[in-house]
Protein backbone atom coordinates (compact mmCIF):
# COMPACT_ATOMS: atom_id res chain seq x y z
CA UNK A 1 0.00 0.00 0.00
CA UNK A 2 3.13 2.11 1.04
CA UNK A 3 3.91 2.00 -2.76
CA UNK A 4 0.30 3.07 -4.18
CA UNK A 5 0.99 5.78 -1.84
CA UNK A 6 3.86 7.04 -3.58
CA UNK A 7 3.13 7.18 -6.77
CA UNK A 8 -0.20 9.17 -6.23
CA UNK A 9 -0.26 12.48 -7.30
CA UNK A 10 -1.69 14.21 -4.69
CA UNK A 11 -0.41 13.99 -1.03
CA UNK A 12 -3.60 14.90 0.51
CA UNK A 13 -5.62 12.22 -1.57
CA UNK A 14 -4.20 8.83 -0.03
CA UNK A 15 -6.17 5.85 0.29
CA UNK A 16 -7.53 5.17 3.96
CA UNK A 17 -8.52 2.49 5.51
CA UNK A 18 -11.36 3.11 8.36
CA UNK A 19 -13.51 0.87 10.20
CA UNK A 20 -17.03 1.50 10.24
CA UNK A 21 -18.75 0.39 13.35
CA UNK A 22 -19.45 -1.69 14.80
CA UNK A 23 -21.02 0.53 17.32
CA UNK A 24 -22.51 3.49 15.00
CA UNK A 25 -26.05 3.81 15.21
CA UNK A 26 -26.25 4.60 11.39
CA UNK A 27 -25.34 0.57 10.97
CA UNK A 28 -28.45 -0.25 12.47
CA UNK A 29 -27.17 -2.39 15.28
CA UNK A 30 -23.78 -4.06 15.28
CA UNK A 31 -22.59 -4.45 11.79
CA UNK A 32 -18.93 -3.26 11.12
CA UNK A 33 -17.75 -2.25 7.68
CA UNK A 34 -14.15 -1.76 6.68
CA UNK A 35 -13.69 0.69 4.30
CA UNK A 36 -11.59 1.08 1.71
CA UNK A 37 -11.36 5.71 0.88
CA UNK A 38 -9.73 7.28 -2.14
CA UNK A 39 -10.96 10.91 0.14
CA UNK A 40 -14.24 10.54 0.47
CA UNK A 41 -14.73 7.94 -2.16
CA UNK A 42 -15.26 3.95 -1.51
CA UNK A 43 -12.96 2.14 -3.25
CA UNK A 44 -14.20 -1.28 -1.67
CA UNK A 45 -16.20 -2.28 1.60
CA UNK A 46 -15.85 -5.30 3.68
CA UNK A 47 -19.22 -5.89 5.90
CA UNK A 48 -17.71 -7.75 9.36
CA UNK A 49 -20.57 -9.43 10.71
CA UNK A 50 -20.81 -11.87 14.33
CA UNK A 51 -20.83 -9.55 17.08
CA UNK A 52 -24.48 -10.44 17.83
CA UNK A 53 -24.34 -14.30 17.38
CA UNK A 54 -25.79 -16.69 19.78
CA UNK A 55 -25.84 -20.17 18.28
CA UNK A 56 -29.26 -20.04 17.53
CA UNK A 57 -29.29 -22.46 14.70
CA UNK A 58 -27.57 -24.49 17.80
CA UNK A 59 -30.04 -23.82 19.93
CA UNK A 60 -32.93 -24.94 18.41
CA UNK A 61 -31.72 -28.94 18.00
CA UNK A 62 -31.51 -29.37 21.90
CA UNK A 63 -35.16 -27.79 22.06
CA UNK A 64 -38.72 -29.05 20.90
CA UNK A 65 -40.57 -27.54 17.94
CA UNK A 66 -42.98 -25.84 19.79
CA UNK A 67 -39.46 -24.45 21.78
CA UNK A 68 -37.63 -23.08 18.78
CA UNK A 69 -40.39 -20.33 18.29
CA UNK A 70 -39.53 -18.06 21.16
CA UNK A 71 -36.02 -18.01 19.31
CA UNK A 72 -36.90 -17.08 16.04
CA UNK A 73 -38.31 -14.03 17.63
CA UNK A 74 -35.13 -12.81 18.32
CA UNK A 75 -33.75 -13.41 15.01
CA UNK A 76 -35.39 -10.65 12.98
CA UNK A 77 -36.59 -8.82 15.85
CA UNK A 78 -38.63 -6.11 14.22
CA UNK A 79 -40.55 -9.17 12.61
CA UNK A 80 -41.14 -11.73 15.25
CA UNK A 81 -44.72 -12.78 13.44
CA UNK A 82 -43.42 -13.31 9.78
CA UNK A 83 -41.02 -15.27 11.78
CA UNK A 84 -42.96 -17.62 13.90
CA UNK A 85 -44.72 -17.93 10.59
CA UNK A 86 -42.00 -19.67 8.38
CA UNK A 87 -40.68 -21.92 11.35
CA UNK A 88 -44.50 -23.30 12.00
CA UNK A 89 -45.26 -23.52 8.47
CA UNK A 90 -42.12 -25.94 8.19
CA UNK A 91 -42.99 -28.02 10.86
CA UNK A 92 -47.01 -28.07 9.51
CA UNK A 93 -45.97 -29.31 6.47
CA UNK A 94 -43.55 -31.33 7.29
CA UNK A 95 -46.53 -32.90 9.97
CA UNK A 96 -49.42 -32.98 7.10
CA UNK A 97 -51.28 -30.45 9.42
CA UNK A 98 -54.30 -28.55 7.71
CA UNK A 99 -54.48 -25.43 9.89
CA UNK A 100 -58.17 -24.08 10.53
CA UNK A 101 -59.27 -21.30 8.06
CA UNK A 102 -59.94 -18.80 11.27
CA UNK A 103 -56.04 -19.44 12.17
CA UNK A 104 -54.70 -19.23 9.13
CA UNK A 105 -56.75 -15.63 8.52
CA UNK A 106 -55.11 -14.66 11.59
CA UNK A 107 -51.96 -15.05 10.98
CA UNK A 108 -52.20 -13.01 7.83
CA UNK A 109 -53.41 -10.46 9.75
CA UNK A 110 -50.63 -10.67 12.27
CA UNK A 111 -47.96 -11.35 9.61
CA UNK A 112 -49.42 -8.06 7.31
CA UNK A 113 -49.22 -5.65 10.51
CA UNK A 114 -46.09 -6.76 10.95
CA UNK A 115 -44.36 -5.99 7.58
CA UNK A 116 -46.18 -2.49 7.93
CA UNK A 117 -44.11 -2.56 11.62
CA UNK A 118 -41.32 -3.41 9.89
CA UNK A 119 -41.23 -0.77 6.83
CA UNK A 120 -42.24 1.70 9.42
CA UNK A 121 -39.33 1.16 11.10
CA UNK A 122 -37.54 1.11 7.98
CA UNK A 123 -38.80 4.03 7.02
CA UNK A 124 -37.86 5.63 10.26
CA UNK A 125 -34.69 5.06 10.71
CA UNK A 126 -33.26 5.13 7.00
CA UNK A 127 -34.68 8.68 6.82
CA UNK A 128 -33.01 9.50 9.96
CA UNK A 129 -30.05 8.52 8.56
CA UNK A 130 -29.47 10.42 5.74
CA UNK A 131 -30.99 13.34 7.51
CA UNK A 132 -34.47 13.79 7.77
CA UNK A 133 -35.42 13.61 10.92
CA UNK A 134 -39.29 14.56 10.87
CA UNK A 135 -40.28 10.99 9.48
CA UNK A 136 -39.22 9.13 12.54
CA UNK A 137 -41.67 10.75 14.46
CA UNK A 138 -45.04 10.32 12.48
CA UNK A 139 -43.78 6.82 11.54
CA UNK A 140 -43.61 5.71 15.29
CA UNK A 141 -46.63 6.44 16.30
CA UNK A 142 -48.36 4.43 14.03
CA UNK A 143 -45.90 1.62 15.19
CA UNK A 144 -46.81 2.31 18.52
CA UNK A 145 -50.35 1.52 17.51
CA UNK A 146 -49.49 -1.89 15.72
CA UNK A 147 -47.48 -3.23 19.25
CA UNK A 148 -50.70 -2.35 21.34
CA UNK A 149 -52.74 -4.49 19.24
CA UNK A 150 -49.93 -7.43 19.55
CA UNK A 151 -49.99 -6.64 22.98
CA UNK A 152 -53.40 -7.41 23.34
CA UNK A 153 -53.62 -10.24 21.46
CA UNK A 154 -50.72 -12.20 22.92
CA UNK A 155 -49.32 -10.04 25.53
CA UNK A 156 -46.05 -9.21 23.87
CA UNK A 157 -44.84 -6.60 21.66
CA UNK A 158 -41.84 -7.57 20.22
CA UNK A 159 -40.90 -10.95 20.91
CA UNK A 160 -44.24 -12.12 19.75
CA UNK A 161 -44.19 -16.08 20.09
CA UNK A 162 -47.99 -15.45 18.59
CA UNK A 163 -48.01 -18.79 16.43
CA UNK A 164 -47.94 -22.77 17.27
CA UNK A 165 -47.60 -25.42 15.48
CA UNK A 166 -51.15 -26.30 14.26
CA UNK A 167 -52.28 -22.98 14.65
CA UNK A 168 -52.98 -20.30 16.77
CA UNK A 169 -52.45 -20.28 20.93
CA UNK A 170 -55.24 -17.98 21.14
CA UNK A 171 -58.01 -16.59 19.95
CA UNK A 172 -58.66 -12.81 18.67
CA UNK A 173 -60.23 -10.93 21.88
CA UNK A 174 -63.52 -8.96 22.06
CA UNK A 175 -63.48 -5.62 19.89
CA UNK A 176 -59.80 -6.71 18.48
CA UNK A 177 -60.91 -6.75 14.90
CA UNK A 178 -62.97 -3.52 15.53
CA UNK A 179 -59.29 -1.58 16.99
CA UNK A 180 -57.31 -3.39 13.87
CA UNK A 181 -60.01 -2.47 10.98
CA UNK A 182 -59.23 1.38 12.43
CA UNK A 183 -56.07 1.17 12.49
CA UNK A 184 -56.02 -0.03 8.82
CA UNK A 185 -58.24 2.22 7.69
CA UNK A 186 -56.82 5.64 8.47
CA UNK A 187 -53.08 3.98 7.71
CA UNK A 188 -53.50 4.84 3.74
CA UNK A 189 -53.63 8.65 4.81
CA UNK A 190 -50.87 8.60 7.06
CA UNK A 191 -48.73 6.68 4.57
CA UNK A 192 -49.57 9.42 2.22
CA UNK A 193 -48.50 11.70 5.08
CA UNK A 194 -45.03 10.40 4.88
CA UNK A 195 -44.75 10.31 1.25
CA UNK A 196 -45.50 13.94 0.86
CA UNK A 197 -42.09 14.63 3.36
CA UNK A 198 -40.54 12.67 1.12
CA UNK A 199 -41.24 11.56 -2.23
CA UNK A 200 -41.06 14.67 -4.21
CA UNK A 201 -38.65 16.34 -1.49
CA UNK A 202 -35.73 17.70 -3.14
CA UNK A 203 -33.00 16.53 -0.92
CA UNK A 204 -34.19 13.27 -0.42
CA UNK A 205 -34.38 12.66 -4.18
CA UNK A 206 -31.10 14.04 -4.57
CA UNK A 207 -29.65 11.22 -2.07
CA UNK A 208 -31.28 8.16 -2.94
CA UNK A 209 -31.57 8.14 -7.06
CA UNK A 210 -28.97 6.71 -9.04
CA UNK A 211 -27.14 6.01 -5.23
CA UNK A 212 -26.62 1.96 -4.59
CA UNK A 213 -27.91 0.72 -8.39
CA UNK A 214 -28.19 -2.81 -8.92
CA UNK A 215 -29.51 -4.59 -11.92
CA UNK A 216 -32.36 -7.03 -12.15
CA UNK A 217 -29.90 -9.94 -13.62
CA UNK A 218 -27.28 -9.18 -10.63
CA UNK A 219 -30.10 -8.98 -8.37
CA UNK A 220 -30.85 -12.92 -9.11
CA UNK A 221 -27.21 -13.33 -9.30
CA UNK A 222 -26.65 -11.91 -5.96
CA UNK A 223 -29.62 -13.89 -4.42
CA UNK A 224 -31.26 -10.64 -2.96
CA UNK A 225 -35.14 -11.32 -2.37
CA UNK A 226 -37.66 -9.00 -0.68
CA UNK A 227 -37.53 -5.24 -1.61
CA UNK A 228 -33.86 -4.87 -3.02
CA UNK A 229 -35.20 -7.46 -6.03
CA UNK A 230 -38.17 -6.01 -6.82
CA UNK A 231 -36.64 -2.52 -6.73
CA UNK A 232 -34.76 -4.17 -9.49
CA UNK A 233 -37.61 -4.70 -11.56
CA UNK A 234 -38.26 -8.39 -10.84
CA UNK A 235 -42.02 -9.35 -9.87
CA UNK A 236 -41.58 -12.21 -7.24
CA UNK A 237 -43.24 -12.39 -3.96
CA UNK A 238 -43.42 -15.56 -2.39
CA UNK A 239 -46.56 -15.22 -1.03
CA UNK A 240 -47.94 -15.02 -4.76
CA UNK A 241 -45.47 -18.21 -5.89
CA UNK A 242 -45.89 -20.61 -3.43
CA UNK A 243 -49.03 -19.06 -1.71
CA UNK A 244 -48.50 -20.31 2.02
CA UNK A 245 -51.89 -19.50 4.94
CA UNK A 246 -54.39 -18.36 3.03
CA UNK A 247 -52.72 -15.82 0.21
CA UNK A 248 -54.18 -17.64 -2.13
CA UNK A 249 -57.65 -16.33 -1.22
CA UNK A 250 -56.40 -12.45 -1.26
CA UNK A 251 -56.71 -9.75 -3.59
CA UNK A 252 -53.37 -7.69 -3.35
CA UNK A 253 -50.28 -6.50 -6.15
CA UNK A 254 -46.60 -6.97 -5.73
CA UNK A 255 -44.79 -3.42 -6.71
CA UNK A 256 -41.54 -3.49 -8.53
CA UNK A 257 -39.34 -0.71 -9.29
CA UNK A 258 -37.68 0.44 -12.11
CA UNK A 259 -34.44 1.49 -11.79
CA UNK A 260 -32.90 -0.71 -8.93
CA UNK A 261 -31.91 2.04 -6.83
CA UNK A 262 -32.23 3.42 -3.38
CA UNK A 263 -35.29 5.49 -4.33
CA UNK A 264 -36.80 2.66 -6.05
CA UNK A 265 -36.62 0.52 -3.12
CA UNK A 266 -38.23 3.16 -1.08
CA UNK A 267 -41.23 3.55 -3.52
CA UNK A 268 -41.62 -0.62 -3.53
CA UNK A 269 -41.42 -0.45 0.40
CA UNK A 270 -44.29 2.51 0.63
CA UNK A 271 -46.54 0.68 -1.63
CA UNK A 272 -45.85 -2.59 0.14
CA UNK A 273 -47.39 -1.34 3.06
CA UNK A 274 -50.37 -0.31 1.04
CA UNK A 275 -50.85 -3.31 -0.09
CA UNK A 276 -50.58 -4.93 3.20
CA UNK A 277 -53.32 -3.03 4.29
CA UNK A 278 -55.47 -4.09 1.71
CA UNK A 279 -54.10 -7.88 2.54
CA UNK A 280 -55.58 -6.82 6.12
CA UNK A 281 -58.64 -5.21 5.34
CA UNK A 282 -59.81 -8.45 3.28
CA UNK A 283 -58.86 -10.66 6.15
CA UNK A 284 -60.83 -9.30 8.44
CA UNK A 285 -63.90 -8.92 6.36
CA UNK A 286 -63.33 -12.66 5.25
CA UNK A 287 -62.83 -13.68 8.89
CA UNK A 288 -63.94 -16.95 9.04
CA UNK A 289 -65.28 -18.30 12.30
CA UNK A 290 -64.46 -22.07 13.88
CA UNK A 291 -61.47 -23.22 16.04
CA UNK A 292 -57.85 -21.51 15.87
CA UNK A 293 -56.44 -24.91 16.43
CA UNK A 294 -55.92 -27.86 14.23
CA UNK A 295 -56.13 -31.45 16.07
CA UNK A 296 -52.41 -31.77 16.47
CA UNK A 297 -50.86 -34.49 18.55
CA UNK A 298 -49.56 -33.17 22.26
CA UNK A 299 -45.75 -34.10 21.27
CA UNK A 300 -44.76 -32.32 18.21
CA UNK A 301 -43.16 -34.97 16.35
CA UNK A 302 -42.57 -35.04 12.94
CA UNK A 303 -41.63 -38.06 10.72
CA UNK A 304 -38.36 -38.57 8.98
CA UNK A 305 -36.82 -35.86 6.47
CA UNK A 306 -36.27 -32.75 5.60
CA UNK A 307 -38.06 -29.95 3.89
CA UNK A 308 -37.93 -26.14 2.88
CA UNK A 309 -40.42 -23.79 3.47
CA UNK A 310 -40.52 -19.91 3.41
CA UNK A 311 -42.27 -17.30 3.80
CA UNK A 312 -42.27 -13.68 2.16
CA UNK A 313 -40.84 -11.97 5.28
CA UNK A 314 -40.83 -8.29 5.40
CA UNK A 315 -36.83 -8.16 4.87
CA UNK A 316 -36.88 -10.69 2.09
CA UNK A 317 -37.71 -14.84 1.49
CA UNK A 318 -37.19 -16.28 5.35
CA UNK A 319 -37.00 -19.68 4.74
CA UNK A 320 -36.41 -22.91 7.28
CA UNK A 321 -34.86 -26.07 6.41
CA UNK A 322 -35.72 -28.60 8.77
CA UNK A 323 -34.27 -31.91 8.97
CA UNK A 324 -36.12 -34.39 11.27
CA UNK A 325 -34.72 -37.86 12.37
CA UNK A 326 -38.28 -38.45 13.55
CA UNK A 327 -38.15 -37.55 17.45
CA UNK A 328 -39.12 -34.55 19.41
CA UNK A 329 -36.14 -32.09 18.45
CA UNK A 330 -34.96 -30.86 15.54
CA UNK A 331 -32.18 -32.79 14.29
CA UNK A 332 -31.04 -29.33 12.27
CA UNK A 333 -33.06 -26.50 11.47
CA UNK A 334 -31.09 -24.09 9.36
CA UNK A 335 -32.69 -20.53 8.52
CA UNK A 336 -31.94 -19.04 4.93
CA UNK A 337 -32.23 -15.24 6.54
CA UNK A 338 -32.77 -13.02 3.97
CA UNK A 339 -31.12 -10.01 5.19
CA UNK A 340 -27.40 -12.38 5.38
CA UNK A 341 -27.50 -12.91 1.87
CA UNK A 342 -28.91 -8.89 1.06
CA UNK A 343 -25.91 -7.61 2.50
CA UNK A 344 -23.51 -9.45 0.83
CA UNK A 345 -24.85 -7.28 -2.02
CA UNK A 346 -23.05 -4.07 -0.22
CA UNK A 347 -19.68 -3.86 -1.26
CA UNK A 348 -20.95 -3.95 -5.29
CA UNK A 349 -23.58 -1.26 -4.08
CA UNK A 350 -21.50 1.08 -2.64
CA UNK A 351 -18.21 0.84 -4.66
CA UNK A 352 -17.09 4.45 -6.46
CA UNK A 353 -20.38 6.19 -4.05
CA UNK A 354 -19.61 8.58 -0.90
CA UNK A 355 -18.90 7.23 2.38
CA UNK A 356 -22.43 9.07 3.16
CA UNK A 357 -24.39 7.05 0.27
CA UNK A 358 -22.94 3.71 1.98
CA UNK A 359 -25.45 5.47 4.87
CA UNK A 360 -28.68 4.92 2.30
CA UNK A 361 -27.49 1.89 1.24
CA UNK A 362 -27.29 0.23 4.29
CA UNK A 363 -30.36 2.00 5.44
CA UNK A 364 -31.88 0.69 1.75
CA UNK A 365 -30.85 -3.07 2.25
CA UNK A 366 -33.26 -2.96 5.67
CA UNK A 367 -31.11 -5.05 7.62
CA UNK A 368 -31.73 -6.41 11.38
CA UNK A 369 -28.13 -7.58 12.85
CA UNK A 370 -29.82 -10.46 15.11
CA UNK A 371 -31.18 -12.13 12.22
CA UNK A 372 -27.87 -11.56 9.91
CA UNK A 373 -25.35 -13.07 13.15
CA UNK A 374 -28.28 -15.13 14.66
CA UNK B 1 -82.17 -51.73 12.79
CA UNK B 2 -83.80 -49.52 9.97
CA UNK B 3 -82.86 -46.64 11.85
CA UNK B 4 -79.07 -47.54 12.12
CA UNK B 5 -78.89 -47.63 8.83
CA UNK B 6 -80.68 -43.95 7.93
CA UNK B 7 -78.30 -42.79 10.73
CA UNK B 8 -75.01 -43.81 9.18
CA UNK B 9 -75.02 -42.47 5.63
CA UNK B 10 -75.67 -39.16 7.06
CA UNK B 11 -72.49 -39.32 9.22
CA UNK B 12 -70.75 -39.90 6.39
CA UNK B 13 -72.39 -36.89 4.60
CA UNK B 14 -70.60 -34.85 6.65
CA UNK B 15 -66.90 -35.95 6.56
CA UNK B 16 -64.63 -34.02 9.26
CA UNK B 17 -62.87 -30.72 8.05
CA UNK B 18 -59.03 -31.63 7.39
CA UNK B 19 -58.13 -29.61 10.94
CA UNK B 20 -60.01 -32.16 12.96
CA UNK B 21 -58.59 -35.06 11.68
CA UNK B 22 -55.53 -36.73 12.49
CA UNK B 23 -53.02 -35.25 10.29
CA UNK B 24 -51.49 -37.54 7.68
CA UNK B 25 -47.73 -37.14 7.68
CA UNK B 26 -45.96 -36.80 3.72
CA UNK B 27 -44.39 -39.85 2.81
CA UNK B 28 -40.70 -39.92 1.06
CA UNK B 29 -41.17 -41.80 -2.48
CA UNK B 30 -38.43 -42.35 -4.69
CA UNK B 31 -38.12 -39.57 -7.48
CA UNK B 32 -35.89 -41.11 -10.20
CA UNK B 33 -38.52 -41.07 -12.70
CA UNK B 34 -39.90 -37.29 -11.59
CA UNK B 35 -39.60 -34.71 -14.43
CA UNK B 36 -36.94 -32.61 -12.61
CA UNK B 37 -34.80 -35.70 -11.84
CA UNK B 38 -35.14 -36.78 -15.55
CA UNK B 39 -33.88 -33.36 -16.92
CA UNK B 40 -30.94 -33.51 -14.62
CA UNK B 41 -30.11 -36.96 -16.07
CA UNK B 42 -30.92 -36.13 -19.57
CA UNK B 43 -27.85 -33.68 -19.32
CA UNK B 44 -25.55 -35.39 -16.92
CA UNK B 45 -26.69 -39.24 -16.62
CA UNK B 46 -24.50 -40.97 -14.01
CA UNK B 47 -24.76 -38.24 -11.41
CA UNK B 48 -27.59 -39.14 -10.02
CA UNK B 49 -26.88 -41.93 -6.88
CA UNK B 50 -30.34 -41.23 -5.53
CA UNK B 51 -33.71 -38.98 -5.50
CA UNK B 52 -36.04 -38.52 -3.04
CA UNK B 53 -39.60 -37.10 -3.34
CA UNK B 54 -40.82 -35.48 0.44
CA UNK B 55 -43.98 -33.50 0.25
CA UNK B 56 -43.42 -32.36 -3.04
CA UNK B 57 -39.60 -31.51 -2.69
CA UNK B 58 -37.26 -33.38 -4.93
CA UNK B 59 -34.04 -33.68 -3.37
CA UNK B 60 -31.09 -35.23 -5.60
CA UNK B 61 -28.07 -36.78 -4.29
CA UNK B 62 -24.98 -36.80 -6.68
CA UNK B 63 -21.35 -37.56 -6.28
CA UNK B 64 -19.30 -34.65 -4.44
CA UNK B 65 -16.37 -34.09 -6.97
CA UNK B 66 -19.30 -33.59 -9.60
CA UNK B 67 -20.74 -30.99 -7.93
CA UNK B 68 -19.77 -28.22 -9.99
CA UNK B 69 -20.60 -29.77 -13.12
CA UNK B 70 -23.86 -30.32 -12.31
CA UNK B 71 -24.62 -26.93 -10.59
CA UNK B 72 -23.48 -25.01 -13.60
CA UNK B 73 -25.45 -27.29 -15.97
CA UNK B 74 -28.81 -26.79 -13.34
CA UNK B 75 -27.91 -22.78 -14.05
CA UNK B 76 -26.99 -22.80 -17.71
CA UNK B 77 -29.13 -25.63 -18.89
CA UNK B 78 -32.12 -25.77 -16.88
CA UNK B 79 -32.57 -22.54 -15.97
CA UNK B 80 -31.88 -22.48 -11.49
CA UNK B 81 -30.84 -19.12 -11.94
CA UNK B 82 -31.42 -18.78 -8.86
CA UNK B 83 -29.61 -20.37 -5.35
CA UNK B 84 -31.72 -19.45 -2.69
CA UNK B 85 -29.73 -21.96 -0.17
CA UNK B 86 -26.45 -23.80 0.46
CA UNK B 87 -26.30 -25.46 3.55
CA UNK B 88 -24.58 -28.01 5.40
CA UNK B 89 -25.47 -31.01 7.58
CA UNK B 90 -23.86 -33.18 10.35
CA UNK B 91 -24.45 -36.78 10.28
CA UNK B 92 -21.96 -37.84 12.64
CA UNK B 93 -21.62 -41.19 12.48
CA UNK B 94 -22.42 -41.94 8.62
CA UNK B 95 -19.92 -44.36 7.08
CA UNK B 96 -20.60 -42.98 3.55
CA UNK B 97 -19.39 -39.55 4.31
CA UNK B 98 -20.06 -37.33 7.75
CA UNK B 99 -21.95 -34.10 5.73
CA UNK B 100 -24.34 -33.34 3.55
CA UNK B 101 -23.85 -30.07 1.90
CA UNK B 102 -27.21 -29.02 0.62
CA UNK B 103 -28.05 -27.01 -2.51
CA UNK B 104 -31.83 -25.38 -3.06
CA UNK B 105 -32.04 -23.48 -6.30
CA UNK B 106 -35.10 -21.90 -8.14
CA UNK B 107 -36.04 -21.74 -11.55
CA UNK B 108 -37.92 -18.53 -12.64
CA UNK B 109 -39.69 -20.09 -14.96
CA UNK B 110 -42.70 -21.96 -14.17
CA UNK B 111 -41.38 -21.86 -10.37
CA UNK B 112 -39.77 -25.24 -9.63
CA UNK B 113 -36.96 -25.64 -6.80
CA UNK B 114 -34.66 -28.56 -6.68
CA UNK B 115 -32.34 -29.63 -3.64
CA UNK B 116 -28.60 -30.87 -4.58
CA UNK B 117 -27.25 -32.73 -1.83
CA UNK B 118 -23.41 -33.95 -2.18
CA UNK B 119 -21.81 -36.43 0.78
CA UNK B 120 -18.82 -35.00 2.28
CA UNK B 121 -16.13 -37.21 4.41
CA UNK B 122 -14.32 -34.79 7.14
CA UNK B 123 -11.50 -32.98 5.94
CA UNK B 124 -12.36 -33.96 2.58
CA UNK B 125 -12.58 -30.39 -0.01
CA UNK B 126 -15.44 -29.79 -1.95
CA UNK B 127 -15.23 -27.73 -5.22
CA UNK B 128 -16.79 -23.89 -4.49
CA UNK B 129 -19.97 -23.32 -6.48
CA UNK B 130 -19.25 -19.45 -6.01
CA UNK B 131 -18.16 -19.08 -9.44
CA UNK B 132 -21.45 -20.09 -10.53
CA UNK B 133 -23.58 -18.11 -8.31
CA UNK B 134 -22.03 -15.09 -6.88
CA UNK B 135 -24.22 -15.79 -4.12
CA UNK B 136 -22.91 -18.67 -2.42
CA UNK B 137 -19.79 -16.95 -1.59
CA UNK B 138 -21.19 -16.37 2.31
CA UNK B 139 -22.85 -19.12 2.50
CA UNK B 140 -20.01 -21.18 2.03
CA UNK B 141 -18.18 -18.99 4.47
CA UNK B 142 -20.91 -20.00 6.73
CA UNK B 143 -20.79 -23.77 5.88
CA UNK B 144 -17.24 -23.31 6.62
CA UNK B 145 -17.34 -21.42 9.56
CA UNK B 146 -20.03 -23.69 10.87
CA UNK B 147 -19.28 -27.02 9.57
CA UNK B 148 -15.57 -26.74 8.98
CA UNK B 149 -16.37 -28.39 5.43
CA UNK B 150 -13.58 -26.72 2.98
CA UNK B 151 -14.61 -25.58 0.06
CA UNK B 152 -11.79 -25.24 -2.60
CA UNK B 153 -11.10 -22.54 -5.15
CA UNK B 154 -13.37 -20.04 -2.87
CA UNK B 155 -12.43 -16.90 -3.06
CA UNK B 156 -12.23 -15.96 0.38
CA UNK B 157 -12.60 -19.19 2.42
CA UNK B 158 -12.88 -17.10 5.82
CA UNK B 159 -14.90 -17.28 8.96
CA UNK B 160 -17.70 -15.05 9.45
CA UNK B 161 -20.16 -15.43 12.25
CA UNK B 162 -17.64 -16.71 14.93
CA UNK B 163 -14.04 -14.45 14.49
CA UNK B 164 -10.71 -15.92 13.53
CA UNK B 165 -8.75 -18.18 16.18
CA UNK B 166 -12.23 -19.34 17.64
CA UNK B 167 -11.16 -23.11 17.99
CA UNK B 168 -14.18 -25.81 16.41
CA UNK B 169 -17.02 -25.69 14.36
CA UNK B 170 -20.20 -24.85 16.25
CA UNK B 171 -22.76 -26.93 14.52
CA UNK B 172 -20.93 -30.19 14.22
CA UNK B 173 -22.63 -32.75 16.51
CA UNK B 174 -20.04 -33.20 18.90
CA UNK B 175 -19.53 -29.27 19.58
CA UNK B 176 -20.37 -28.88 23.37
CA UNK B 177 -23.79 -26.83 23.24
CA UNK B 178 -22.63 -24.46 26.48
CA UNK B 179 -19.45 -23.69 23.97
CA UNK B 180 -15.94 -23.24 24.44
CA UNK B 181 -13.69 -21.50 26.35
CA UNK B 182 -12.76 -18.43 23.82
CA UNK B 183 -9.90 -16.96 25.44
CA UNK B 184 -7.86 -17.68 22.47
CA UNK B 185 -7.74 -14.50 20.01
CA UNK B 186 -6.89 -12.30 23.52
CA UNK B 187 -4.35 -14.73 25.19
CA UNK B 188 -1.75 -16.06 22.61
CA UNK B 189 0.64 -16.16 25.58
CA UNK B 190 -1.54 -18.60 27.32
CA UNK B 191 -2.88 -20.81 24.14
CA UNK B 192 -0.55 -22.37 20.93
CA UNK B 193 -0.97 -19.60 17.65
CA UNK B 194 -4.10 -20.98 16.06
CA UNK B 195 -4.78 -22.94 18.36
CA UNK B 196 -7.44 -22.10 21.52
CA UNK B 197 -8.86 -24.00 23.90
CA UNK B 198 -9.70 -27.36 22.73
CA UNK B 199 -12.87 -28.37 23.40
CA UNK B 200 -13.94 -29.89 26.39
CA UNK B 201 -10.53 -29.28 27.75
CA UNK B 202 -9.70 -27.51 30.83
CA UNK B 203 -8.21 -24.51 29.72
CA UNK B 204 -4.89 -23.40 30.21
CA UNK B 205 -2.54 -25.57 29.01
Amino acid sequence: MSTLQATRPFPDSEEMEISFGPQHPATHGVLRVMVKLDGERIIDAKPIIGYLHRGTEKIFERETYNGTIPHTDRMDYTAAATNNQALVGAVEKMMGVTVPPRAAYIRMVLAELQRIASHIIWLGTHALDIGAQTPFFYTFQEREIILDLYEEYCGARLTLNCMRVGGQPFNLPEGWTDRCRAFVDQLPARIAEWERLLTNNRIWKLRTIGVGVISAANAVEWGLTGPPLRGSGVKWDIRKVFPYDRYDEVDFEIPIGANGDTYDRYLVRMEEMRQSVRIVQQCLAKLPDGPVMAKVPKVIKPPKGEIYFSVEGPKGELGFYVVSDGSTNPYRLRVRPACFINLQVLPELVRGHLVADMIAVIGTLDIVLGEIDR
Amino acid sequence: MAEQDNVAPQEQAAPKPPWEEKPVPPEPRDAREHEQVREVAAVLPDVVLEAVEFAGQVTLTVPCERIVDVCRACKDGLGYKFLVDLTAVDWQERPEGRFDVVYWMHRFTDSKRLRLKARVADGVEVRSVTGVWKVANWMEREAFDMFGIYFADHPNLERILTWEGFNGHPLRKDFPIEGVDTGAAIYPDVYPPGGGPVAGGEGES
